[in-house]
């Protein structure tokens, strides 16, 4: 890992004079409308489904969720920022219509570059080993064949799943969820990102390695990237984040210093 | 926002405005086609490896591994030997079971490399939802690893050739050629599914029923003499230009001796087969490029 700081060290060296406030991500007035299924209810037979496709009717069992109304923000270059709020309050929604992965139903986001967006879902292929793994998502990320093979120690290192013993060259499902979830964040942590969006990634993890991924978010944000980091923890967002904002049922309730913001939003849960 | 309020070049620009003067683009917008070929290129190693992990994985839980590879062939041959072969005495066609077994192998390569695109999209959400990449990787790595099944699949087959007693001739080099063109056209085809299944996950099931239908219309368990005697004469035109009947006779021509053939004119056989190749290759890379910004969503 040290080699893998000075490099990004030394890119930060040329960076001041660009540093300026550029924007990586404007959310202008953004609506986000996604369909759910409500799963197997009341007439899911197949004579009513039939019924259905006859008539034409929308089927009863999906509904729309406007989870994400009307957010408006712009982050800049280098910033780290945490996006709060409780349960359903459409964070992980935003995150997802950042990465371009939900569309927008009114207004716009704009992005530079392609953000990237580390979920603890994220799952690579279960039946290889890990090293495999960590050979194939850097691949997925774009990296030569040549950087794979330089990064592939340092990642599998700074996940730390060897420390018990040699787990790199055993399948990924016989990883504890916590083990897979670091692996999975050393994979997209080890590539510069010009946005990188955490959705609770950080929350499996033990201590010693949630230490060493803030470290690492850190790194991230200062080698000119924009991280946005979900979560419960606040102590993690406010580790690691300069700026914080609170979504609460879709609206945008605050923006500003992580300070300010969380100490609302502490004042507002327990005022429920 | 409190953190705008300093002098500021951009203050009074509208988000839009804002976006528009540091050239950011809508979160999700689909590349152009020469952009998104170009990082296709890019991406080669990935789709190799992720083809090669493929493989490895599918035998993983299997104690012989990757023996497997050339075992299912074989085995599959020894179970058509057994009912063709013995049982029921098949004797219209000389060397009945290698016959067989070229139109079994070539078909199965175009069979499941069809059935697998479906699951392209919809079986690598994880993947697809975490890291970006050109998504055409998954569906073209499922046909390259199809491609290496069928290595061991023709290694069995050019075995079963030689035991079965046909001579080696110059005419086997028929072979590369029709299987590279099969291969582009697989390319496509399973591009093009992959992207039908995304959006509509019951093509899985549809599949395999589409899949042998096609298979009786290819002559691959019969003589495709049949064709002709039982079908009306527009009908057996049509099934002249079916691409998978096209593939499995050049591959017949290319091993076979004897074998009974439907389309004679082998100019004819490599241009449809050509043409398949090219139309379904391009189709299908435009086709699935064209949904590039819907896949994972949901």
């Amino acid at each position: 890992m040290a080699e893998l700081n000075e490099a990004s060290n030394d890119a930060t060296l040329t960076l001041p004079q660009i540093r300026e406030r550029i924007p990586t991500v404007v959310v202008d007035d953004a609506h986000v409308i996604y369909r759910v299924h409500k799963g197997a209810s009341g007439a899911s037979s197949p004579v009513a489904a039939l019924r259905r496709m006859m008539t034409r009717t929308s089927e009863p069992n999906i509904r729309e969720v406007h989870a994400v109304k009307g957010v408006s923000f712009t982050a800049y270059r280098g910033e780290a920022i945490g996006l709060i709020g409780s349960n359903g309050s459409g964070k992980s929604t935003l995150l997802r219509a950042i990465a371009g992965l939900l569309p927008v139903n009114r207004g716009g986001i704009y992005t530079q570059g392609q953000p990237s967006l580390l979920g603890v879902n994220a799952a690579l292929l279960n039946d290889l080993p890990g090293e495999r793994n960590v050979v194939l998502g850097c691949l997925a990320m774009g990296m030569s064949p040549a950087e794979v093979q330089r990064q592939t120690p340092e990642i599998i290192e700074f996940s730390g799943i060897n420390q018990r013993g040699d787990f790199a060259s055993l399948p990924m499902r016989t990883y504890s969820s916590g083990m897979a979830a670091r692996l999975r964040f050393s994979i997209a942590a080890a590539k510069k990102h010009d946005v990188l969006l955490i959705d609770e990634a950080l929350a499996t993890g033990d201590k010693g390695f949630r230490k060493r991924s803030e470290q690492r978010v850190r790194e991230l944000r200062e080698s000119a990237g924009t991280v946005f980091l979900v979560s419960h923890q606040l102590s993690s967002v406010r580790d690691t984040c300069e700026r914080t904002i609170w979504l609460e049922s879709g609206v945008l309730r605050m923006d500003g210093p992580t300070d300010e913001v969380v100490r609302a939003y502490e004042a507002f849960a327990n005022g429920k | 926002m409190a953190n705008t309020a300093l002098a500021d070049p951009d203050a009074g620009l509208t988000q839009a405005q804002l976006a528009a003067r540091y050239g950011l683009r809508v979160a999700g917008e689909r590349p152009s086609l020469a952009d998104y070929s170009r990082r296709l290129w890019h991406y080669r190693h990935f789709i190799a490896a992720y083809a090669n992990a493929k493989l490895v994985a599918s035998y993983s839980n299997a104690r012989l591994g990757q023996l497997w590879q050339v075992l299912t062939p074989l085995t599959n041959a020894a179970v058509y030997f057994l009912i063709f072969g013995i049982v029921l005495k098949q004797n219209s066609i000389p060397n009945f079971i290698a016959y067989l077994c070229t139109g079994l192998f070539i078909f199965n390569f175009t069979q499941t490399a069809a059935q697998n695109g479906t699951q392209a999209i919809s079986g690598n959400l994880g993947l697809i939802r975490a890291l970006h990449f050109p998504r055409a990787c998954l569906p073209l790595a499922i046909t390259v690893t199809q491609f290496q099944q069928l290595l061991g699949s023709l290694v069995v087959l050019l075995a079963i050739v030689l035991v079965t007693g046909e001579p080696i001739t110059l005419a086997w080099l028929i072979l590369v050629p029709a299987v590279l063109l099969q291969t582009i056209f697989n390319a496509g085809l399973t591009m093009a599914v992959a992207r039908m299944g995304a959006k509509v996950s019951d093509l899985r099931q549809v599949m395999p029923f589409v899949m042998r239908a096609w298979m009786y219309g290819s002559g691959v368990l019969y003589s495709v003499v049949l064709f002709e005697e039982s079908l009306p004469g527009w009908a057996t035109k049509l099934v002249e230009f079916n691409p998978m009947l096209v593939y499995i006779e050049l591959a017949r021509v290319a091993l076979l001796e004897e074998a009974p053939v439907l389309n004679s004119s082998l100019p004819q056989l490599w241009l449809v087969a050509t043409g398949w190749a090219i139309v379904m290759g391009v189709g299908g890379y435009l086709y699935f490029w064209r949904g590039e910004q819907e896949y994972g969503r949901g």
